[in-house]
């Protein structure tokens, strides 16, 4: 009886060191990736590299263009997946749970959001540049990471709205609120948290994103300042893709630096979507 | 004329049989409890006369629903104007997740009431009838989510009476609250009486004795017993009821 106490409790023990010591390992890896970045790249942030356009000499390139097609292709992406991906999510939770279009459509949603980025790349190329006739304009770049984001947003909707508690509902509806007000007045202000954690996560993919953009053609050496929707562009995770295929070691530098300010982007807005969960979850409370 | 009138109401939850040709009729300016043990069909019962079962999935009823000699199930009826004239309070608090104001005002934003003047009034006055614009008129704009248990069914009850309503349904209203503030919310019930048709679901004998008028005691989906609470605790007709009202089941 003792003995098997004691194989049971060692078992335990192991497991907790294994768990333990494969954290570690994660962390370690991931330090060491982190560590070797900024000893490489931190030297190479300065104002120059912000402000410069992209050039044949490493040490006069910049990530001027690129940074500023990321912020327009975040933007525009917003713009168009957050209306489209919350419509669709308040739809399929609120209205549509009945019918049999409407559970088809779920089941190709939960699908969509496990299809490999570069399929949409795909998708896109045929549709947006070519059928539509968008070229490689920053407008097509914004649709096809749409495209890629929407399953996240409805599916981060659906559960933003689902943790509302009925009796919230209930109390709007025995009030004589219509479905619409309850939705519009207390489901979605209750939901803002999840509901903004959700879209700040998938805009923060987008702007991650190459192999959809590389797709539709984006792989251009652009020199020239994007000022409307229509313009060509480059990005930043393309431009660091570009920089890294170069042999000179100024140009890997580059790179570098410029893995450093895109880490930051994700991880402000990471640290955002925790943020606003936290302050959110804090004020609510049922 | 009766307030309230139900006729052979059956209730289907799909296959199964929850009400059972109910007939029941109901004066104005009374207050009636409902009572028998838990899964009889008291809130099912409740429910239907502001027609909040309609989202239940496999949700049928037969027979009719009359207030002020209306049905209230007839097609042309609108299931936000009938609410507002039966008003609802829910077994668990449950203000709205913003301020003490807002959750007053709510049912008349929704109507598009925006006057300042009108719905300061508003707020005013169905807090001083539930006692508590004592407690709470200096903090209107702080969260309902922080008030203690009792001053949030009072909040929802003040929230539900702004839209003045007629008819007042209450499942349980008290269950989830200590004795003091249960007995407040018992207070309160004798006072609204004056001026509304209360209906309240309760567990509790004492309470059902104490604030209502009319007790009906319902068994299996059935109306078992209808009449004066008085007569129902003292001397029942029906050997159910007494069984039931000395704790023999329940
Ligand atoms: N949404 C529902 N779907 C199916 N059956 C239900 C539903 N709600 C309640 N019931 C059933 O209806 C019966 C009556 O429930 P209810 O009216 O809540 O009883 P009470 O309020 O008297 O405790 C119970 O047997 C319960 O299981
Ligand atoms: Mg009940």
């Amino acid at each position: 009886m003792k003995q098997k106490f004691d194989i049971n409790r060692f078992k335990d023990n192991m497991f907790k060191y294994f768990g333990l010591a494969c954290t570690l390992f994660g962390l370690a890896v991931l330090s060491i990736f982190l560590i070797n970045i900024l000893i490489e790249g931190l030297g190479r942030l300065n104002w120059q590299f912000f402000s410069s356009l992209p050039s044949r000499m490493p040490e006069k390139s910049g990530i001027l263009i690129c940074l500023l097609g990321s912020i327009w292709i975040m933007v525009l992406t917003a713009i168009i997946a957050v209306p489209l991906g919350v419509a669709s999510g308040i739809f399929l939770e609120e209205y549509g749970k009945k019918n049999k279009i409407a559970s088809f459509i779920e089941i190709n949603i939960s699908n969509l959001a496990g299809v490999p980025s570069i399929i949409y790349g795909l998708l896109a190329l045929e549709i947006f540049v070519r059928i539509l006739g968008l070229g490689k304009s920053l407008l097509a770049g914004s649709l096809t990471l749409s495209l890629l984001i929407l399953p996240i947003i409805i599916v981060s909707t659906r559960e933003a709205i689902k943790a509302v508690p009925k009796s919230i509902r209930e109390a709007s509806y025995a009030l004589g609120g219509t479905k619409w007000q309850t939705i519009r007045f207390q489901v979605l202000p209750a939901a803002s948290g999840g509901l903004l954690t959700g879209v700040i996560l998938a805009i923060s993919r987008a702007v991650g994103e190459s192999a959809p953009l590389i797709v539709i053609g984006a792989l251009l050496y652009i020199t020239t300042i994007p000022t409307s929707p229509m313009d060509d562009f480059a990005v930043m995770p393309i431009q660091i893709f570009n920089w890294l295929s170069r042999p000179q070691k100024g140009f890997i530098e580059n790179a570098t630096a410029a893995i450093i300010v895109l880490l930051l982007i994700t991880f402000i807005m990471n640290g955002l979507a925790i943020y606003l969960r936290n302050r959110w979850q804090k004020k609510i409370k049922w | 004329m009766a307030k309230l009138d139900a006729e052979k109401v059956n209730v289907y939850y799909g296959d199964h049989h929850i009400i059972k040709d109910v007939n029941l009729s109901i004066q104005e300016n009374t207050v009636t409890a409902f009572i028998g043990p838990s899964g009889c069909g008291k809130s099912t019962f409740l429910r239907l006369l502001n027609r909040m079962n309609d989202y239940i999935e496999n949700f049928k009823k037969t027979g009719d629903i009359l207030i002020d000699g209306g049905d209230i199930y007839d097609k042309k009826v609108r299931v936000e104007d009938l609410r507002k004239r039966v008003g609802m309070v829910f077994q668990k608090p449950n203000p709205f997740p913003k301020s003490i104001y807002e959750n007053v005002v709510y049912g008349l934003r929704i109507q598009g009431i925006k006057d300042k003047s009108k719905l300061d009034a508003v707020v005013e006055n169905s807090l001083k009838k539930v006692a508590l614009w004592g407690e709470v008129k200096d903090k209107l704009q702080q969260s309902a989510l922080a008030l203690s248990g009792g001053q949030q069914q009072r909040l929802c009850i003040a929230r539900t009476l702004a839209v003045e309503p007629t008819i007042i349904l209450m499942d349980e209203p008290a269950s989830a609250l200590d004795p003091i503030s249960s007995a407040k919310i018992e207070d309160l019930i004798s006072e609204l009486k004056e001026n509304f048709t209360i209906i309240i679901v309760t567990h509790n004998m004492q309470q059902a004795s104490r604030v209502s008028d009319k007790t009906a005691f319902f068994y299996l989906g059935e109306l078992v017993e209808f009449g004066d609470t008085d007569q129902i605790f003292t001397k029942p007709v029906k050997e159910l009821t007494q069984n039931y009202i000395t704790g023999r089941f329940g």
